[in-house]
Formats: C-alpha cells, sequence, structure tokens
C-alpha cells in the first residue's frame, strides 16, 4: 500500500521542499478556497443556530385557535354572529383528537389585546391580563428573569398570583425594587407577583405588556364563567399540524353551528409553517454556501495542478533520469498524484485552521448578541469530513493531469544534452 | 520530434562479449549517442534485433523497458545527471529504491559502492557541493549500485578537465577488472585507448573494429 511507503513520502517531501516559497504559492488557492467554503458553511450554521436561538422553547409544532365572526348564516343564525368557546372545548378536542399533546385553554380580559389598566401604588401599568393554564409553558417558554411561571397547584387552589412581563415591570416598579410577593391590583382584585419573565422579541404572541394568572383564577376574579378565548396547542412530533387543525375546526363547526365552509368563523396560525420557512430559507443558504465553496475549492485544486504542470515540464530531465535508472511510469505518475494531494490536504488544513479562528471571533464578537441571529457559527465534522474528502479526490483526478504529463516524458529528450 | 525521420544507423553489427571494456568513437552526427541510446533501451530501432544477456529486446512497453533498464544497464551521463537535491548517498541508492530493495539495504549498499569510489566521507553531500569528478564518481557508483550487466556511459569525460578525466577513467578501469562489461562513448583518442577494444562509426556505419593495447590511465594520474 503506497500509503505506507515511506520512501514515497520522503521522496514526495524532498520535492516539494526544495522550493518552498512556491510550493507555499501554489497552496495559496487551496487555502482561500478552504477559509471562504468553511466561513459560508459556518455562516450558514451560525445563523440556523440563531434562529434556533430566537425559537427556543417554542414548540414548533403548535398551533393556535381563536373565536372570530361567521362569514356565512347557517341553521337559522345570521352571518356576523361572534363564536365564543366554553372550557368545555378543551376537553372535547382533547378526547376526540389523539394527536394533540398539550392543549393549554387561555382567556383574556377584554376583547383581544385590549388593555387593562393595572395599579401598584400609585404607578400605572396598561397591560394584557390572561388567565392562563400552566401548560402553555410547553408551547411558548417563558423566560423568567426572577421567580417562577403559574403552576398546578395555582389552578387547583386558584390562587391569586400573577407573573408579570419586564415591561409591566418597568411600569409598576422603580429599577432594582423587588417586586416578587409584592401586590398588584387588576379590575379591583389583588394579586400577588410570583415571576418576572422576559418576553421574546422575536415572537411575540401575547403583547410586550402582560399580566398572567391562573385560569381558575381569573374565572372567579373576573366572573368568565365557563368561557374560554383561545387555546394554543402542540401536537405530536410526527403528526402534520394541518391535519389537527382541520380536526379541530370540524369539531368545533359541528358544535357551534358553523357552516362548514366558512373559512372565517375559526380563527387560527399554524406555527410550524415558520420553522419550516426558516429551516427552508437556511438548508437553501447551506446549500449554497457549499455550492459555492466546492467551485472555489476546484478552482484552487486545478491551479495545483497547473503549477505541478510547470514543475513537471521544469523536471523533464530529472524525470528523464529517474526514468533511466528503472522508475516505470506508474512510479513517476504516483508521486506526482501524491504530491498533488499531499499539497491540496495541506492547504486545506491550513485553510481549514484559518477559517475556524475568524469564525471563533466572530461567535465571541456577535455571538452570544440577542437581536442578530447569529450563533456558534462553527461547521459539523460531517460538513468538514465531506468538503476534505471531496477536495482530496478532485485533487486526485486533476493531480492525473500533470502525472500523465509527467510519463509522456521519454528518457531519452529528457536526457538530451543542451 | 519532426515528422520526417531521418536514418541515422544504417545497418549495425556488433556484439560485445561478458567482461570488454568497449570504445564507441565517431565524429558529432556519426550516430554513437543514437547507438548507446538503443542499447540503452532508451530508444528503439526501426528495424533489427537487440539481444541483451540472452533476452530479446523489442516491441517493450514503457514499464517493461523501465525495468530491464534497471535490471540490466548502468546509465553514466556526461553531465552526470545527478538528482541536484539528494545527497549523494541518496542518488546512489535511487536504483535500488526503483528495485523496491529495502530501505536499510539500500543505504547499506549505496555506502559500499560510495566507498568504492571513494567517496564514503561525502555521502552526505549535496552535488552542488562536489566537484565534477567527484559527481561522475558518484554517478558511476549510481550506475553500479543496481549490479547492472552492462554500463553505458555517455562521454563520461566530456565535462572534465585531462586530469579529473584520467581519474574517472581509471575508476572505469577498475570496474571492468573486475569482471563488468563497460560500453563507452566518446570522441577523445586518449579517452578511447584506455579501452580493451575501439569501434568507429562514421555515417551510422561502423566502418573499423580493434582490439588495442589498453592504456592504464593510472600512469596519467
Amino acid at each position: 500500500m503506497w500509503l505506507f511507503d515511506r520512501d514515497l513520502w520522503i521522496e514526495v517531501f524532498h520535492t516539494l521542499g526544495k522550493n518552498m516559497f512556491r510550493t507555499f504559492l501554489t497552496m495559496l488557492g487551496v487555502i482561500f478556497a478552504m477559509i471562504i467554503l468553511i466561513l459560508l458553511l459556518g455562516s450558514a450554521n451560525g445563523m440556523s443556530n440563531g434562529f434556533d436561538k430566537v425559537f427556543a422553547g417554542t414548540a414548533s409544532n403548535s398551533l393556535f385557535v381563536w373565536g372570530q365572526s361567521t362569514s356565512e348564516p347557517y341553521k337559522g343564525f345570521e352571518r356576523g354572529r361572534r363564536i365564543r368557546y366554553k372550557i368545555e372545548d378543551a376537553g372535547i378536542l382533547k378526547r376526540e383528537i389523539p394527536e394533540i399533546e398539550v392543549l393549554a385553554p387561555r382567556i383574556e380580559l377584554g376583547s383581544h389585546r385590549s388593555v387593562v389598566t393595572v395599579y401598584r401604588n400609585g404607578q400605572t401599568s396598561g397591560s394584557s391580563v390572561y388567565g392562563d393554564y400552566p401548560e402553555i409553558d410547553n408551547i411558548t417558554k417563558k423566560r423568567l428573569v426572577e421567580g417562577r411561571f403559574l403552576n398546578n397547584n395555582d389552578i387547583e387552589n386558584s390562587k391569586k398570583v400573577c407573573v408579570i412581563g419586564e415591561e409591566t415591570y418597568k411600569l409598576l416598579f422603580d429599577k432594582g425594587e423587588k417586586a416578587i410577593g409584592e401586590d398588584i391590583r387588576i379590575n379591583g382584585v389583588f394579586f400577588s407577583i410570583v415571576g418576572i419573565y422576559k418576553p421574546n422579541k422575536n415572537i411575540n404572541i401575547d403583547g410586550e405588556n402582560a399580566v398572567f394568572i391562573p385560569f381558575t383564577t381569573f374565572q372567579k376574579a373576573f366572573n368568565s364563567g365557563d368561557r374560554m378565548g383561545w387555546m394554543a396547542i402542540a401536537v405530536e412530533p410526527n403528526t402534520k399540524v394541518s391535519v389537527v387543525e382541520k380536526k379541530i375546526k370540524d369539531i368545533l363547526k359541528v358544535k357551534y353551528d358553523i357552516h362548514p365552509d366558512d373559512q372565517r368563523a375559526i380563527g387560527s396560525f399554524d406555527m410550524s409553517e415558520i420553522f419550516n420557512n426558516i429551516s427552508a430559507f437556511t438548508n437553501v443558504l447551506k446549500g449554497f454556501s457549499f455550492f459555492v465553496g466546492i467551485f472555489t475549492l476546484l478552482a484552487g485544486v486545478i491551479a495545483i495542478s497547473n503549477i505541478l504542470l510547470i514543475t513537471v515540464k521544469e523536471r523533464t530531465k530529472e524525470i528523464g533520469v529517474r526514468r533511466a535508472l528503472g522508475a516505470t511510469p506508474r512510479v513517476v505518475k504516483r508521486q506526482i498524484v501524491v504530491e498533488a494531494i499531499v499539497l491540496t490536504a495541506f492547504a486545506g488544513l491550513i485553510g481549514f485552521a484559518i477559517s475556524v479562528g475568524i469564525l471563533a471571533g466572530l461567535d465571541a464578537k456577535w455571538g452570544s448578541g440577542e437581536d442578530f441571529p447569529f450563533v456558534k457559527p462553527m461547521v459539523s465534522i460531517t460538513q468538514f469530513s465531506v468538503s476534505f474528502l471531496l477536495m482530496v479526490s478532485l485533487s486526485l483526478l486533476i493531480g492525473l493531469i500533470p502525472a500523465n504529463r509527467a510519463i509522456k516524458v521519454r528518457p531519452i529528450e529528457a536526457l538530451r544534452e543542451e | 520530434m519532426g515528422s520526417n525521420s531521418l536514418h541515422v544507423l544504417k545497418g549495425i553489427n556488433f556484439k560485445a562479449e561478458d567482461g570488454e571494456l568497449v570504445a564507441i568513437m565517431g565524429s558529432s552526427g556519426s550516430g554513437k549517442s543514437t547507438l548507446l541510446n538503443i542499447l540503452g533501451m532508451l530508444d528503439v530501432a526501426d528495424t533489427g534485433e537487440y539481444t541483451l544477456d540472452g533476452v530479446p529486446i523489442k516491441d517493450l512497453s514503457e514499464t517493461k523497458a523501465a525495468q530491464y533498464r534497471n535490471k540490466f544497464l548502468g546509465f553514466i551521463f556526461q553531465s552526470f545527471n545527478l538528482i541536484n537535491y539528494k545527497s549523494a548517498l541518496e542518488n546512489v541508492a535511487l536504483p535500488l529504491y526503483y528495485q523496491k530493495v529495502g530501505r536499510k539495504e539500500r543505504q547499506e549498499k549505496a555506502m559500499s559502492y560510495l566507498e568504492k569510489v571513494g567517496l564514503k566521507e561525502w555521502a552526505s553531500h549535496l552535488p552542488s557541493e562536489l566537484s565534477g569528478g567527484q559527481k561522475q564518481r558518484v554517478a558511476i557508483a549510481r550506475a553500479m549500485a543496481a549490479e547492472p550487466k552492462v554500463l553505458l556511459a555517455d562521454e563520461p569525460t566530456g565535462a572534465l578537465d585531462s586530469t579529473t578525466s584520467y581519474e574517472v577513467m581509471d575508476l572505469i578501469q577498475k570496474i571492468n577488472d573486475e569482471g563488468n562489461t563497460i560500453l563507452v562513448v566518446t570522441h577523445e583518442e586518449d579517452i578511447a585507448h584506455m579501452c580493451k577494444r575501439i569501434v568507429h562509426l562514421k555515417d551510422g556505419v561502423i566502418v573499423e573494429d580493434k582490439k588495442i593495447k589498453q592504456v592504464r590511465a593510472q600512469q596519467h594520474v
């Protein structure tokens, strides 16, 4: 096996080492190509990781369902009738549709996105107030800055507790003031703060300024009875959200006497669509990076082959001597090909080291930023191996060009005296 | 190469016995180098037969030719043709490398041949650090390293001054004394007379082929 032929390697490094400067210049093309490839791939990965971070805690396979007004008259009802769900619907849907993993009912004080004044010690905040189940945290995770989120104990005992957003905190409290355990007043009812969360600016479903209280507490405090505003639903991983969405709508349409073709009565939002769009985007980006990188690499390898072609010409005499001393065409060919591979592989590794350094620098500078989706820009082992293997195979193929030129050198021509 | 073929050799009938030291002489254009190239399997004759050590040499593939060259022939060139980035020892070891001789054995063998040409102390030197005579002695050691049947020397003293030329011829004579067959192409009378037989070429034919009394180069050193 030539790979372990020590003498071959000595020969190869001898020839490459005798003109270090040119060897280095030869490698530059591949070094730059590798840098470009790895930087592009790494940045695409960084962007993909950045999006992941933005959506961390949001169940990708989820949807939201709320009631709107009918757009078709049906069964004696006029159009424009407002659809209001009841809390029992949550149980029915969960029972009827096994693909539903989590279903979190929610009710909102006032109409959708309306604002209620929240008081504390003379300070006020116009906030959205929601009655929620702890399950909502499995669908859109609240990033808590302090304290905890609502729990089952709060629901069972209808505790008068609340979780507030950072915006609300800023309006109701002075900077640095302790908020956990403090009371705030909503519509004349006092709630004790148990947690403060930081809203995710990139996907905001609840509004900037929101207060969450237990669903059961909401029912008692604000007399909402069995009403339910909307539902956040997480679907089993292998089920399509759109399929479940249809099932839910069908059940609700029957229950609330909605015309089967009414598109407007039930509002819904499929979260998975956004995720699919984003992953499609990052995949295209990765594919494009790979495409551009590989062709740059090809150009680099061709440059190496070109230089080897020139060195073959320069080494005509040497090759002739070797042939006269008994080097078979195969031996000559092998040496040139191995030279091409060694140059490429070595240059590739240098380029790789440099680009990894640059990526690490980029990560240190921007990786922890909140607003720009660029986190851990690195290449995976697979990506690296694939590009490296591809590069080496290319150099092997293209190295054959100078190698074949070398064996066309007839010893007699090489040895002819000038 | 042009498309016009030129017949340089016009009928050569030549036979060298084991242990001979033959000078091939002739003015430039007489075809002596072409003859040597054919003998060295570096070139092919259009017609005719060539038998080396009982083996017919014809229709050789490049690979086969390389193997035969390695096994049967040792080359000594006018301009030495040492590989300039390899040490004297590595140069001598090169034919053995192509014979796939193991590294250690190769080094030892190469060293013993360097010793034979009196350059043991110069083993690790590059050709650029050697004088012309030393280079040619390294080249001779290289030609002998593979223990070939025949040594082919193309103007071995062509690039050397007369003192050094005699030193090199002295070495060639000593190698011949040990029983090696050597063909020397030269156009220098004094060099030719240090061989045992002179073949005169003119316009592609042998005009004279005579055995002579060898002049020992030792006397001139």
